[in-house]
């Protein structure tokens, strides 16, 4: 099973990479419109400024060939920024773009609550889940972000609470993603990878 | 469903090993790192932090090195610190496969510091570390390793910080670290109140009392200590679960 993480030259991507591979998959990092036309199932990482994000999809001619790739179904884990670059734009970043396949807005986090949200917390399951299968009710996942977008239908898989319910865990057709790090997030992150994996094969 | 409150195992490093600062007879060696990071790792440490203790320019090369070894053994974050005084010293911790940098003297001497690395990182990725004393003009932030005052108040020094893209504080209280005699929780909780970001409270940890009490009293939001995790005085896993019993929310392993 062959995996291809989208460079946008920001993530954090070794450590993407070590998980993914620890559970069996093949990894190859891309940078090329052509290696995403021709990926069999993608992971968008992101770590950072909404802006730095997909200013760097765009400088890379990313952005249309993942727009395309999606749309023809390709299956694809966007990982925290990743899950915000879905939509259609940010708080952090007016003006900025995102990829619009979902189209609503990230928001900043309320300011009566903590922010950034990092730390473990605990998810709210909306609906049957792919990438929580298996996974228990009450496990932790650690989080790290200042934005984030309301949950809704019909995306939202399973919410997370700080400051507003927001989407924690999306599953839209052959769009997944987490608002959590699940590389960074000891056995329960690694059994989201897992059916991640599963799902695609 | 609660944020729960993290237990973070510190790793001081110096020339590649694990030490532990002795008052006055220098350093005791206390393991090595990849082997404690593995074992944090899998007795359910939240998270783990790696400072290097002498932080010379020479022994740079050498620190990176044990962060590229450590984050090999890790699936839970990773901050790592000490000497960064450049946007490229924190570009290179990240690289080696750290999550989060600490800056520490560098900051409160040149501010625009954390500024820099937040644009560039994020604030989630930037960590300010104080080291707090209590002198006759209330709690002061020191510098270089303790050894210097810098004139600065801690509250107003955790407020700029914040303003200025950290993420988180790492506040250490001099007068407990080292003394075993429980963290300063009228000093976490007053650096708390004071801003909007997570703060982890180090110095003075010993019991499992004195966790409980910096999480209640002192409003942490995460513990950190070294040497009784390294001695394994106590196992992570038996203070979550008595912490958990008094109603403080831990994440258990499954």
């Amino acid at each position: 099973m062959r995996v291809s993480i989208i460079d946008y030259g920001a993530g954090n991507l070794p450590s993407v990479e070590r998980a993914l591979r620890s559970l069996g998959a093949e990894t190859e990092c891309v940078t090329k419109p052509e290696q995403i036309a021709a990926a069999r199932a993608l992971i968008l990482p992101g770590v950072g400024h909404f802006s730095a994000f997909v200013t760097g999809l765009r400088e890379r001619n990313l952005t249309a060939a993942l727009r395309q790739a999606l749309a023809g179904g390709a299956p694809i884990l966007g990982i925290c920024l990743g899950l915000q670059a879905m939509f259609a734009s940010s708080a952090e970043a007016p003006g900025e773009c995102g990829l619009d396949l979902i189209h609503e807005n990230v928001q900043a986090l309320p300011t009566n609550v903590k922010s950034p949200h990092i730390g473990w917390n605990q998810l709210r399951r909306l609906r049957k889940s792919i990438l929580l299968r298996d996974v228990p009710d009450d496990a932790y996942f650690y989080f790290a972000h200042s934005y984030a977008a309301a949950a809704g239908e019909p995306h939202t898989a399973a919410a997370c609470d700080h400051g507003f319910p927001f989407a924690a865990v999306l599953e839209h057709n052959n769009l997944m993603a987490v608002q959590f790090h699940p590389e960074k997030s000891g056995e329960a992150g690694s059994h989201v990878l897992r059916n991640f994996l599963e799902w695609v094969r | 469903m609660t944020l729960a409150r993290r237990i973070i195992p510190c790793l001081d490093v110096d020339a590649g090993r694990v030490v532990k600062g002795l008052e006055f007879a220098g350093l005791r060696d206390m393991g090595d790192p990849e082997e404690l990071a593995a074992r944090y790792n899998r007795e359910g440490a939240d998270e783990l932090i790696l400072l290097d203790i002498a932080a010379s320019r020479d022994g740079r090369a050498t620190f990176l090195e044990t962060v590229r070894r450590v984050a090999q053994q890790l699936n839970i974050p990773f901050t790592a610190g000490g000497g960064i005084r450049r946007m490229e010293d924190g570009h290179a911790v990240l690289r080696a496969g750290a999550d989060k940098v600490t800056v520490n003297t560098a900051a409160v001497e040149r501010p625009e510091l954390i500024s820099e690395l937040a644009a560039q990182f994020g604030s989630q990725a930037v960590v300010l570390s104080m080291d707090v004393k209590k002198t006759h003009a209330g709690w002061e932030v020191f510098i270089r390793g303790g050894a210097e005052s810098s004139g600065r108040d801690a509250a107003a020094w955790a407020r700029e910080g914040v303003a200025r893209g950290a993420g988180e504080i790492l506040l250490t209280s001099m007068d407990r670290d080292g003394t075993c005699s429980g963290f300063d929780c009228g000093l976490t909780a007053t650096i708390a109140a004071q801003v909007s970001v997570p703060v982890i409270a180090s110095g003075g940890a010993k019991t499992f009392e004195d966790f409980l009490a910096v999480f209640g009293e002192g409003q942490a939001d995460a513990a950190l200590a070294a040497s009784i995790f390294h001695t394994a005085e106590h196992s992570i896993d038996a203070l979550k679960k008595y912490l958990a019993g008094r109603g403080v929310p831990v994440r258990l392993s499954q």
